[in-house]
């Protein structure tokens, strides 16, 4: 079956000579349909310059990014861009303090040009009930809401621009610990139902455990490991994999115990 | 063993536009010398208000009316002036912010705000004194390059080395209570990880108890000697972490506890809500004996 997202031998560099970054370096990886993709690493590993690239923010300096089959173009076209949404970290800065939440919304299905002009309200409070907020939550300020009911609503807008993978940049590290795992739990059920992908980009290792498919571990703009889940906490292949685990602040005997056997430790 | 800090029957209110709203409804809870303490709840449980008013700084907001016992070994801060309040800040009492970058004054640099630190305890300390003790309390917090880093502002380091850079100076006038307000949350895992590691290691070395807050149940458990739960501006369950963890007594900490994804697996929490007792703050327990 062909990936829903495909990358190959992709690089970004920022500058020129002498001073050039080296932001990402020759990253290869598939998304299939329906999966979810965790790409971990520290800050400055590279994980949201390449979140920007399959955004189409900037173009890659070398390699291919392929969706469903076909070259995506450094200028998207507008349905590329409505078929790869974003869910930023904090959710309260990504929506526009001075819309409704139902406009910040219904901007997406204006520009994208989903649904009938006077459908397109219904299918906003659609897309609110979807994530479990009533839709008369529409005319709220993003204010009036709390954090876990903001990042409900950028989860909505992605849903309502009829998105097939969504990029999660951090998407629960600003709540807290049990509306982490509410919306953790919503996200779960909209890729089971929707048959959605992700690339969720965390540095929360236990997180990952729980949600992904395959972990990416990203180092200093290289993927250094990419396998399935049970696999990198089971048999990590890289000290570099171990140390990211052995640095996850755990709460039961047994996580305990799974720490200490990788003996990662925590990085000096 | 005496307490450093007790804490008895705290309230707070906000005077706001629709009339008085109560945050803290008489939290009670102590710091033993040399003890680790974690004060753990949700956003907006009055984790943070608490130690606010422990420095004496919502005091001074006119919207704030805070009631209740605050003592800091033996002595009653309710009957400090307000010059007094200003002499024990980040000399006996020092306190650790959440976002380092933020914490740190953009304007100055590293060596210029550590000078300032250091004279609170030592008025007349020259700057190359200052420079020379401020260099070895980083040497503490293994930062090795210490000249480059007191010539830095704090927009030039990394988000990991301010915060090294605030334990330092948390820690340079010896205070007998250091407040820890979330100082892992805006760091890496790896870098919180080192974070946590160093302030353990400082805080066992010169003795100084700390009240730790965090809504990171993780962390707590690595951390703190003993733990206080606060959900809703009470406190609903006490006791030392291993006992806490072991067999949480309220149903809030078992939901908190049942909500962290777990690094072996078993998918995503389940989470409880219509459990009665979760929403009754008035329940208390005490997890073990303290």
């Amino acid at each position: 079956m062909t990936p829903l997202l495909s990358l190959r031998h992709v690089s970004k560099t920022f500058g020129s000579r002498p001073r050039a970054v080296h932001a990402v370096r020759d990253v290869s990886f598939d998304v299939a349909q329906g999966e979810c993709l965790a790409v971990v690493g520290e800050s400055g590993s590279g994980k949201t310059t390449l979140a920007n690239m399959i955004l189409g923010v900037f173009g890659q300096s070398s390699g291919e990014i392929w969706f469903d089959g076909k070259g995506l173009p450094i200028r998207r076209t507008l349905e590329h861009r409505s078929a790869i949404q974003l869910v930023q970290q904090n959710p309260l800065s990504s929506l526009n303090p001075k819309r409704s939440v139902g406009a910040s919304i219904r901007l997406g299905l204006d520009v994208f040009g989903i649904g009938a002009r006077s459908d397109r309200w219904r299918l906003v409070e659609d897309a609110l009930e979807e994530v479990g907020l009533p839709g008369n939550f529409r005319r709220r300020p993003p204010a009036a809401l709390s954090g876990g009911q903001c990042q409900r609503v950028a989860i909505a807008r992605a849903l309502a621009c009829q998105s097939r993978l969504v990029i999660l940049d951090e998407p629960t590290s600003a709540l807290d610990v049990l509306v982490q795992a509410r919306v953790l739990r919503l996200l779960e059920d909209l890729r089971r139902v929707k048959g959605l992908s992700y690339v969720f980009i965390t540095h929360d290792l236990s997180v990952v455990r729980n949600v992904a498919d395959r972990v990416a571990v990203f180092r200093a703009g290289r993927l250094v490991e990419c396998a399935e889940t049970p696999a990198i906490f089971e048999n990590p292949q890289v000290d570099y994999t171990r140390q990211l685990i052995g640095a996850v602040p755990v709460v039961a005997e047994d996580e305990l115990k799974l720490r200490e056997s990788l003996s990662g430790g925590v990085p000096e | 063993m005496s307490d450093v800090l007790e804490v008895r029957d705290l309230c707070l209110r906000f005077r706001g536009y629709s009339g008085m709203s109560e945050v803290l409804h008489g939290i009670s809870l102590n710091v033993r010398a040399g003890e680790r303490v974690a004060l753990v709840g949700e956003s907006g449980s009055g984790k943070s208000v608490t130690a606010r008013i422990v420095l004496g700084l919502l005091q001074e907001l006119p919207s704030a009316r805070v009631e209740g016992g605050l003592f800091f070994e033996g002595e009653d801060l309710n009957r400090l002036s307000r010059r007094q309040w200003q002499a024990l800040r980040g000399t006996s009492i020092s306190m650790i912010f959440q976002d380092p970058t933020s914490s740190l004054n953009p304007v100055f640099t590293i060596g210029t705000q550590f000078a300032e630190v250091l004279r609170r305890r030592d008025p007349k300390l020259s700057r190359e004194a200052a420079d020379e003790r401020a260099g070895t309390l980083l040497q503490s917090v293994s930062i090795h390059d210490h000249a480059r880093v007191l010539s830095a502002y704090p927009f030039q380091l990394s988000g990991g080395m301010n915060q090294r850079v605030v334990i330092a100076m948390a820690l340079a006038n010896h205070p007998s209570l250091l407040i820890a307000d979330e100082p892992g949350t805006a760091l890496d895992v790896t870098v919180q990880a080192q974070t946590l590691k160093l302030m353990h290691e400082l805080v066992e070395r010169s003795g100084t108890a700390v009240l730790f807050i965090s809504h990171n149940l993780g962390v707590v458990r690595e951390f703190a000697d003993r733990v206080f739960v606060i959900y809703r501006g009470r406190i609903v369950e006490q006791g030392p972490t291993r006992a806490i963890f072991e067999d949480p007594g309220h149903a809030y900490t078992r939901a908190l506890m049942a909500a962290v994804p777990r690094i072996t697996g078993g998918g995503l929490p389940e989470l409880n809500d219509s459990e009665s007792a979760f929403l009754d703050p008035m329940v208390v327990h005490e997890g073990g004996k303290a």
